[in-house]
This record gives structure tokens, sequence and C-alpha cells, in this order.
């Protein structure tokens, strides 16, 4: 799960990492008396999980209520890499000396958690030089550690001590809360030399989720994913129109894959976990029948134990409770495949031997329909 | 170090050669259960379970026991395979290494990292090997099987497949098997974030330990273990045919694509990447599962496909 900016802030100031002063509002009327509050001129940030808001124009400073008027508008229907404004964080603008860039990641290859840090902040990170690397085991950071990194940033005096404070405090937020990302850029030094959270990106764990209730408020799921995630299945809601369904989550993974690669559009990754049962693709295709987007079902089931007529049985009875009406093209290997073909033999279920075939029918179906 | 294949079948003369003893901890409950009866109809030797409260009954004629301890002393057995909730993998996990398990198999899904990096952690102090979570298992077809794969897709031979995906490992060794491409070893590392034993240590136990022609890697998006191993592929000179396979080039970057560890940021762990640095090894990368013989027969240089 990713936090928006002030949801990781609110995480700051609570372990006492210094932000700017703010407030996040979801409408004008609001945002106006947070406005009123906070005082002319501040920033206007959207509050949307995604990186480059600053170019895309999702930030903008704000001099006074006419800009406001303007601005404020603008940004709340700011769309972003597919990501819409979620909220929008005014804030007061700050009086930067220099920008710093601050990280800690569960680093995969290294199996353990690692710092990042320079003393260029305020752009990606990748297109950094001078990066500071540092491993840290299951994420604890101690004084010294964090002082050597400061001196390596090339800070001293006020700046560094707080630097400290701020790293081992980031540390304990991501082992407190099991985050896999906990990111400040840019961690900047003012004109007071004061160190402050410009901004703040976390991700958190969500198979540690069951750990932390108290970060449920910052959970937000689509009504369907939700649905899904009961039902012990995973999805991704995607622009085209051929849903994708499968059991594994690297079957599905690639049946996309081909699917895009012949020209078809897919509308959802829906993955329903290893086994495959009746119930389990009847919910699948509940599910499915809520997007209305979806024109066409390609499925893609890998038997091996099960047995493909527990699955055709599914179709023939969301058919019949009229769940769906949709074309389906399947591929299930698995035993009694052939006996399953013949309990589909007029329905609007086809069955392939192979995937490519499903998924040349599905295409060319798709394209019929314009 | 302790060594894969002498736990799994041991050494000709052994009194269990080839009938290495398994404990299945989590055997009452529905999963734990139904394949338990597909490891012993495989031939696994399954020779005791763990639940707490059902200690001294039998479950599909193998005895439980309260603790691992117990079953550990009573069994001798060193290799365990897990099917408890992810709640509660970590005291599972710890209890069997702690009782002095050597393998173990690690099947939950949803495991949170930190319980995974404390059982690296602690694997590493206890010498023993972890394979997963979120894994199948593993198979040597033909002579044992501990994990939740079905036993169909697979067939002895000399070709060993190593997968970050569960039904893709099916999918990619049933394709391998129709072409005459048995399989020495097949290896699920999982598709977490953190896997007890990550790609490259998989591919070096197999390319020492096993007889194998050619080696299969099933990867798919997310992080670098797949560019990992195309460097170390390069700096140690391995010169056996290597083909693999990779999902995800269509999913959308910063979306969690079903495993906890098929995500993309920024360009850290898409596909380009790994087709990328898998192309400076010299490693073909198939578009679709149905490929993967065809690169390996090209690499083998015969023609073995029917």
């Amino acid at each position: 799960m990713r936090l928006l900016e002030y949801q990781a802030k609110s995480l700051f100031a609570e372990y006492n990492i210094p932000i700017p002063k703010g407030l996040t509002s979801t409408d004008i009327v609001q945002g106006r008396k947070d406005a009123a509050t906070l005082g002319f001129p501040f920033v206007i940030k959207a509050q949307m999980a995604v990186g480059g808001r600053g170019k895309a124009g999702a930030i903008q400073k704000c001099q006074n209520p006419d800009e406001f008027e303007l601005k404020y508008p603008d940004i709340m229907q700011k769309v972003v890499k597919g990501e819409k404004t979620k909220a929008i964080l005014l804030e007061k603008m700050a009086d930067i000396k220099k920008e710093l860039y601050l990280s800690l990641f569960l680093n995969r290859g290294k199996r353990s958690y690692t710092i990042i840090a320079s003393g260029e902040g305020g752009v990606e990170i990748e297109s950094v030089k001078n990066q500071i690397i540092r491993e840290v085991g299951l994420g604890n950071v101690d004084a010294s550690t964090a002082e050597e990194v400061g001196k390596q940033m090339g800070l001293k005096d006020k700046p560094l001590t707080q630097f400290i404070d701020i790293l081992q405090k980031l540390a304990k937020i991501t082992i407190d809360k099991e985050a896999e990302l906990a990111e400040i850029n840019p961690l900047a030094v003012l004109g007071d030399d004061s160190v402050v959270a410009l901004d703040g990106k976390v991700i958190i764990d969500d198979n540690a989720m069951f750990r932390h209730e108290e970060l449920r408020k910052f959970q937000e799921v689509s009504e369907l994913e939700e649905r899904a995630e009961k039902s012990g299945f995973s999805l991704v809601e995607l622009d085209g129109n051929i849903a994708v369904v499968g059991n594994g989550a690297g079957l599905v993974m690639s049946t996309l894959d081909m699917l895009s690669d012949n020209g078809g559009k897919p509308a959802c990754f829906l993955d329903v976990g290893g086994g495959a049962t009746t119930d389990t693709v009847y919910e699948a295709l509940t599910l499915i029948s809520k997007m209305k987007k979806v024109k066409g079902i390609l499925v893609n089931l890998y038997g091996g134990i099960v047995k493909t007529t527990t699955v055709a049985t599914a179709f023939i009875k969301a058919y019949e409770d009229k769940v769906i009406d949709l074309p389906v093209f399947a591929r299930m290997s698995g035993a009694e495949a052939d006996k399953s073909k013949e309990m589909l033999k007029g329905s609007r279920t086809k069955m392939f031997d192979t995937i490519e075939e499903a998924i040349n029918a599905a295409v060319i179906e798709m394209n019929k329909n314009g | 170090m302790v060594d894969l294949f002498e736990l799994l079948i041991g050494k000709e003369g052994d009194r269990d050669y080839k009938k290495k003893p398994v404990i299945v901890q989590g055997i009452t409950g529905k999963f734990g259960s139904f394949h338990t009866q597909q490891m012993l109809a495989y031939g696994t030797n399954v020779v005791a379970g763990v639940t707490p409260g059902k200690g001294g009954q039998k479950h599909e004629g193998v005895p439980i026991y309260e603790t691992m301890n117990e079953a550990v002393r009573a069994t001798g057995a060193k290799i365990s395979i897990i099917f408890v909730p992810a709640k509660f993998f970590l005291s599972a996990a710890v209890e069997a290494l702690e009782s002095g398990i050597k393998l173990l198999i690690a099947i939950p899904e949803h495991v949170p990292v930190k319980d995974a990096l404390t059982i690296v952690e602690l694997a590493k102090k206890k010498d023993a090997i972890v394979v997963g979570p979120n894994t199948p298992g593993i198979i040597i077809p033909g002579i044992i099987k501990i994990g939740i794969m079905p036993a169909s897709p697979f067939k002895e031979g000399r070709i060993a497949v190593i997968s970050r995906s569960g039904t893709l490992m099916y999918e990619v060794s049933h394709n391998l098997s129709v072409a005459n491409f048995g399989q020495s070893i097949c290896f699920g590392i999982g598709g977490d974030p953190i896997n007890g034993t990550p790609l490259i240590q998989a591919f070096d136990t197999i390319r020492n330990g096993a007889n194998i022609d050619g080696i299969v890697v099933v990867g798919e998006i997310g992080g670098d273990a797949e560019e990992m191993l195309a460097q170390h592929i390069i700096d140690t000179k391995f010169d056996k045919p290597v083909v693999a396979y990779i999902a995800g080039r269509a999913a959308p970057k910063e979306k969690r694509m079903g495993h906890a560890g098929a995500i993309v940021y920024g360009n850290y762990g898409s596909a380009e990447s790994k087709v990328s640095m898998y192309a400076k090894a010299n490693v073909p990368v198939a578009k679709r599962p149905a490929e993967v013989p065809m690169l390996l027969a090209g690499k083998l240089g015969k023609g073995r496909i029917k």
C-alpha cells in the first residue's frame, strides 16, 4: 500500500520528523478555509500515488485568493500517468538552502534494508550520481551509522545533528510500520539551518497489514478489489475490453503478455489462486460482470489436479443464472477436457486446447465488434 | 554447508536412499491434508505431521505430533513442509529450524517481509536451506515431490527448471515434457520479494549438484534477481544452455500483479531490464511458455523436438 504524501507526513509528524505546516482538503469549500487558516503564499499539492507531479503541473505556488480560485480546481482534476488527484494539500512555502535525498528501502537482492542518501535531492534518485548506500539488516540505524551517512553527504553542525535524528526516526517508522520503502525527497536544509521533510513517500508491506489496524484508515480499495480480496483473488483493473482470468499470478501475467502481443486489450488481471473450483470460477465471473467495459473473457486455467468439468459447470451455471452474457474464450488443461467441451456445446463459452488458439479467437471476435 | 541433493535423495547405500523422511506442518488443514495425500501418492516418504492439539492421532495414516521437536526426535527427519496460514508461518518456521530441520519448504502466500527476513537470518545461523515462502515446492521427477505441484506435468530427465511462479513452472515443465525434455529437478523459489533461496543460490546449487544438460529459468517482473543471475552467468562462465522466460511484459508499472514480488518501480524490475541483461549473458528469452522447448532445442543443437 502506497501512502499519499499527506498520509506519509502524518506518520512523520507522529514520529517528530519536522514537516512544513499544511492542511488537506477534498473540496474547494474546505480548501478556502484551509487557505485562510494558513495564509498566503503557499504551495498547492495534488495528492496522488505517483511521481513527477511537479513537471505535470500538479504542484503549483499560490500567491493570493484570485490564483487560488483558478489553481485549486485545476489541480483537483489533474490526472498524472493515469492517477487522479485524491485530495489537495496546501503547504507553507519553505526557505530552502539545500535539498537532500534520503530513503530506506527493502533491498530484495541483498535481503536487507538499505539506506540511500545524497547531498543532491529534489530530483529522481536514479539520476543522482553521488549516492551513499548502506545496508542495515532488518532496518535499525544506530547514531554512529547515521552520523557517518550525514557527514558523507557533506553535512555539519546543526543540519548534521538534525539529520542524524531524522534518519533514526525514519528507520523507526520503517520497522514499526513494516514499510518496504520510506523516502524523503527532498529533505531540505532551510535558511535557519533546520532540516525539514518537504515530501514523503511510504510503501507499507501489504502482507503485514493484519498487524497494522492503525493504518487501515489510509487504505483505499475499490468495491471490486475488496470483493476480490475477500475471495482470495488478486485483481488489477486495466483499460481494455477483454477480462483475463487464470489460476496463478505468473500464468495470468503470461496470458496478459500474449494477449497484448496479439493486439488484444486486457480489461483486468484476475488471479483466482492456485486451485480452481466451481465456486471460485463462478465468483470470478460474478466479479467480471460488474465491470462494464468488459466485452469478452479470456480464461487460462492450468488444471493438473483439477478436473476441467468442475470449471465448465461454473460457466454453465453463470449463464443460467444470467450472471454473464459474454463470450468466453477458455483454455483449460487437465482431466476430462473432452467431456467439458461436450458440456459447453451450444453455450457462449468456447474451449480451446492451447492458450494461443483461445487468444486468437478472442481478438478476432473483439475486432469484429469494433 | 548442507547439501540440497544429499537432503533430498541421499547417497547410495543410505538406509533411506531416495526415501528421505518428510514432516508436514499443518497436516490436518484442508490444504495440508490434500497435499499430504498427493505427496504420499507420488511416493514421498511423509513420516509425520504436526498439529498442536492433535498429537497422538493419525491422519492419512501418518502419525501426528504436538510439536516439531517431538516429530523430529521420533523420525529423524531433516525435511519439513509448512502449510499453516501466513500469520502463523513465523512461529512454525522458527520451531522447525530450532528442532533441527535442514530443509524447510515454505508454502504459505502473504507472509510479511519482516517474518521472511527473520527466517532467512535464522536459517543462516542454523545452516539450513529455506525454499519460499510462496513456493510450489521442489520436485525431482520419479523420486520425491515436496510441494503442491500436480504430478502430471513432470517427467524424469536432464533439464532443471527454476521458477518464481507456481503455475508457470507446471506450464513450462509440461511443455518441456511433451517435447521430450524431462527434468532432473524443478525448483520453485517463490513469488515473494524475499526468497529463502534466491535465484542465484538455486542456480548454483543445481549446477553443482544435479545431472543436467541445461537450465530453464522462469522469471517475472519485479526486483533484480534475473539481472543478477545474468551477470553471474557471465562472471562464472557457465557454459551449459540456459533459456529464460519472463512473465509480465504487458503489466502496468507500480501495480502488484498477484505475487507480492511482481511489481515494477521505474525501470527497477521491468521486463526490458531483465531481457537486456539476459541478452548480454547469451540467454534467449521465450515470448511465451510454449516457445521454451524450441529455444532449448536450438541451444542444445539437437533436433529433440518431436
